[in-house]
């Protein structure tokens, strides 16, 4: 296994939740419960009403690609060695997420897609949700 | 609302021609674009008593800056929105001048991102390991490989699916924009290049080629707002601010469509404060980090319908001599994107509007009224929008 090279997530209070259950294979998001809407990415109040009534709401997993590109050229440490595929992917809960489209060649992505949720193990401690094509 | 049209005017600006400076530091090009603005003005450093700027770094915080100018202002502000800060200082020194606090602001801005070799658009969130993300919303998007250039081409990406807007048509933009800038002695990339050029540009993000993307300079410059009754004593005839609107835009916590920008939002009070309509607008100076930029903000300014941006720029329309000039001194995408670009397209519209090129094939002819609109952060994320309408007497 090549060793995880990406930017790693900081973890704090409001955030370990979703941390915890990423590791075990699970995509959290927040759902209100004074106003019952979803939200992403996940805080300490609903940015809907501001109610703190926050709770962790387990999603399919599924959803499309809303948009993304191939990006060619960044310097950072982890994107600098070829293309790789920035998406925004909307969830069937009606949240969009940053993620990346892996598993598959990046020339065939295309806006409406359907992918579903993969996780890579980063470190022990942190896997990070990416998506692939929907099997 | 308070009317505020004519409350302050733009009296003098400067423009430092640099577009390399690694012997100078940020605070010295501020410092001599704050001096030449001022003799533009006909005014002096005790005149001074507003000091605005924004910068890529904290070293020409309104604090360091006023320092090494030994500057004792009575307001600083220190707005840092993105690129189009300018936009939302101009609009805040109009309300302290109107409500009499201040009477004599000056804006600033200065960088060196291409000496300091600064990766604006590509470099990501860090060139050398990485930084501690933030636990939100950091540690939801950076481990995805964002960059500027890719949150703008996503956008562009959706825009094309949406609409069919076409690499050809954003090409237009970066094509028109360095025709103006062949005019502009002072502009980086002078020589004229042709669609074909933009699409053999190499890609760094689809669907966008470097070509699509503004240039990285050094740079900086100054504009001197004043009061109505200092703006008489001034050398040059005042370009009066007489519309101003705010707004930033974001995710909306997963759920705001992106494909509208902050224009849609500030250029509603804008229009309203000024008492025009787009219809009258002469030449408008639009924030060109990228091609799909201008697409984006034509339709959400309300020059032309949402999808129709693409059209909107063909056949001459956004070039000297068409229907709605802009960026008539070459924009970011070929005279200078020094990291922010605001501050800019106050100086060329002032300098239109005071008809400076008269006689040149870079004046707009008889320029009564000028928008400026300023775009700061990205569009795919999270970005700030500030419409200002500037006007001669």
């Amino acid at each position: 296994m090549t060793t995880y090279n990406k930017p790693l997530p900081t973890i704090n209070g409001e955030t370990k939740t979703f941390w915890d259950m990423a590791r075990r294979g699970t995509l959290l998001i927040q759902k209100c419960d004074s106003c019952n809407e979803f939200q992403w990415y996940p805080r300490g109040i609903c940015a809907n009403c501001w109610s703190s009534e926050i709770k962790w709401f387990p999603s399919t997993g599924r959803g499309t690609v809303w948009t993304y590109t191939i990006t060619n050229q960044n310097r950072t440490l982890g994107f600098d060695t070829g293309p790789y595929v920035l998406a925004l992917v909307e969830l069937e809960e009606g949240v969009r997420m940053f993620t990346n489209i892996v598993e598959c060649d990046p020339k065939d992505v295309s806006i409406g897609m359907a992918v579903e949720v993969t996780f890579q193990q980063a470190t022990p401690q942190i896997s990070v949700p990416f998506f692939k094509p929907a099997s | 609302m308070v009317d505020l049209r004519r409350a302050a005017a733009i009296v003098g600006v400067h423009e430092h021609i640099t577009r390399y400076a690694p012997d100078k530091s940020e605070l010295q090009i501020q410092a001599e674009s704050i001096q030449k603005a001022l003799e533009d003005a006909g005014l002096e450093k005790k005149d001074v008593d507003g000091l605005f700027c924004a910068s890529m770094s904290v070293r020409s915080s309104g604090l360091n800056l006023a320092d090494y100018l030994n500057l004792y202002p009575k307001m600083v502000d220190n707005t840092t929105v993105g690129g189009g800060s300018f936009e939302f200082h101009l609009s805040h020194a109009l309300n302290a001048i109107h409500a009499g606090r201040i009477n004599c602001a000056v804006i600033t801005y200065a960088t060196q991102a291409r000496s300091g070799g600064v990766s604006v658009g590509t470099g990501g969130i860090s060139r050398q390991g990485h930084p501690r993300l933030d636990p939100s919303p950091d540690s939801f998007e950076e481990l995805y490989g964002l960059t500027t250039v890719g949150l703008y081409a996503m956008i562009a990406q959706r825009h094309m699916h949406l609409y069919g807007t076409t690499s050809e048509q954003l090409a237009e933009v970066a094509v028109t924009m360095r025709r103006h800038a062949s005019m502009n002695p002072e502009a980086l990339f002078r020589d004229p290049i042709t669609v074909a050029d933009v699409m053999r540009s190499p890609v760094v993000s689809t669907p966008l080629h470097r070509n699509d993307c503004c240039v990285i300079t050094d740079g900086g410059g100054a504009v001197v707002v004043a009061s109505p009754e200092l703006a008489r004593n001034c050398k040059q005839k005042p370009v009066w601010i007489i519309g101003a609107g705010e707004a930033v835009a974001h995710q909306g916590a997963g759920k705001r469509d992106l494909m509208y920008i902050a224009a849609k939002q500030s250029h509603v009070p804008a229009f309203e404060m000024a008492g025009v309509t787009q219809k009258d607008i002469d030449m408008a100076m639009i924030y060109d980090s990228f091609t799909i930029t201008v697409i984006e903000t034509l339709e959400d300014l309300g020059f032309c319908e949402k999808g129709e941006g693409g059209q909107f720029v063909l056949n001459g329309r956004i070039g000297l001599g068409g229907e709605l000039p802009i960026n008539t001194d070459g924009g970011g995408l070929s005279s200078n994107h020094p990291g922010m670009r605001g501050l800019f397209l106050l100086l060329e519209a002032t300098r239109q509007l005071r008809g400076q090129f008269e006689g040149t094939e870079r004046q707009v002819p008889d320029c009564k009224l000028a928008l400026c609109h300023g775009t700061g952060g990205a569009l795919g994320s999270r970005h700030s929008g500030g419409t200002v309408i500037l006007a001669r007497d």
